[in-house]
């Protein structure tokens, strides 16, 4: 079952980027799973674009309460201390820059950090929701996705084929196999998995990447 | 001044709602829609209609009823994807769509509110979403202009509400309905 633990390699690391106090906004998908692996120690605040601050774990079942869901539609509960507000409120958090992470999934993300993950031409568009909202934000944006496609492509290219979900907007990209920063449009290799090679990580990944000098081993 | 009205049916007969309307429609996937709304304009008929809201329902609830007796004309929302009916209709090329990025959508409509007629927003720029859009650079930064979404009706949900057309919103049912509520010239709740 390699995508399967490919897939909670990167939960497991992606939970590393949280810190103690951040204010975050998680995607819906792999990335809502980050929250059950919050580091001892750290406290988060978690946001959800449809107008909460303090989002809680899944209620038990009975206690659901169709007023309280997150973006994903999932109900849920509240933590204490928890707030409520307009979208329209929520979104000038979000463009404002006060909340200080955004870990999202997906499709393509390209060498000057571009992304992609919103729709694919020829199929049916279900629109972008508040994804481009998101990533346009002054929040940091951690992308996290699997290195290859299903037939072992990769996703990881000198450009996106795939219609932008924003310009130049990736900080920091998470797969099973690496760790990328996106740096005044430099893509740079800060940490490489123990099973993966220099020269695999480059056959795998056709954007054109720098290896940074401190290069570090990715754990998770 | 009392603004109670016996029922959703006769608020939206007097309002005015008629064949082609611009309605809003507050709620986030199903948290927070105007059901009672949606049930008097599937009852009474009007056609034609184009909706302002998030999403579009699913089949059997929200804006998915409207969908079925094919009262819908075009949808402005910012996302589509959990009505099977829905996709069959756009992809006959029977209802029209503009996918709007969420907080997009938002502050379009809370522009219409507060009486400003267009805005720079960072959200989309470089995407197809700024397409025939004026865009410019503010600090270095590339923005693009958007203009304020208004419309002539709102139907939007409240958990409370006094005969002066006060209202208060439960948890996160509140989402789209407070900007909507301001924006249109006439809103039911």
């Amino acid at each position: 079952m390699k995508s399967a633990s490919s897939r909670e390699r990167i939960v497991l690391r992606a939970a590393r980027e949280l810190q103690d106090g951040f204010y975050v906004n998680l995607g819906i998908g792999m990335p809502t799973q980050v929250a059950n692996h919050v580091p001892d120690g750290v406290e988060i605040i978690l946001q959800s674009e449809n107008g909460m601050l303090g989002i809680g774990p899944f209620p038990l079942e009975g206690e659901e309460d169709p007023d309280l869901i997150n973006a994903g539609k999932q109900t849920i509960t509240e933590q204490p201390g928890a707030s409520y507000f307009s979208s329209a409120e929520s979104f000038a958090m979000i463009r404002g820059g006060k909340i200080d992470l955004t870990i999202m999934g997906g499709m393509e993300v390209s060498e000057t950090g571009d992304l992609a993950n919103w729709m694919i031409p020829g199929k049916m568009v279900k629109g972008m929701g508040g994804g481009m909202d998101l990533v346009a934000s002054a929040n940091r944006v951690v992308i996290i996705m699997t290195h290859c496609n299903k037939k072992g492509a990769s996703k990881v290219l000198r450009e996106c084929r795939l219609p932008l979900t924003g310009v130049g907007c990736v900080d920091r990209l998470i797969t099973e196999h690496a760790v990328f920063d996106f740096e005044d449009g430099r893509m740079i290799l800060r940490e490489l998995a123990p099973d993966t090679t220099l020269d695999q990580l480059r056959e795998m990944t056709e954007a054109r990447f720098e290896v940074t000098d401190d290069l570090a081993e990715m754990t998770w | 001044m009392n603004k109670v009205v016996p029922d959703a049916r006769e608020a939206i007969r007097r309002a005015g709602i008629g064949d082609g309307a611009v309605i809003m429609a507050g709620g986030f996937g199903l948290c927070g829609i105007p059901e009672n709304c949606i049930a008097a304009i599937r009852e009474l008929g009007m056609r034609e209609l184009t909706f302002i809201s998030n999403n579009a329902g699913v089949d059997d609830f929200g804006l998915g009823l409207l969908l079925q007796t094919r009262q819908i004309r075009k949808m402005v929302s910012s996302y589509v994807g959990e009505n099977a009916e829905f996709e069959r209709q756009f992809l006959a090329g029977e209802l029209e769509v503009e996918l709007v990025p969420q907080g997009t959508l938002a502050e379009r409509i809370r522009a219409a509110a507060a009486g400003i007629p267009a805005f720079f927003t960072p959200t989309g720029y470089g995407t197809v979403v700024a397409e025939g859009k004026e865009t410019r650079e503010f600090d270095g930064r590339m923005y693009v202009m958007e203009r304020a979404l208004p419309a002539d009706f709102a139907i939007v949900k409240a958990h409370v509400g006094d005969a002066a057309g006060n209202l208060v919103y439960r948890k996160t049912a509140r989402n789209f309905n407070p900007m909507m509520a301001a924006a249109a010239k006439v809103t039911i709740a």
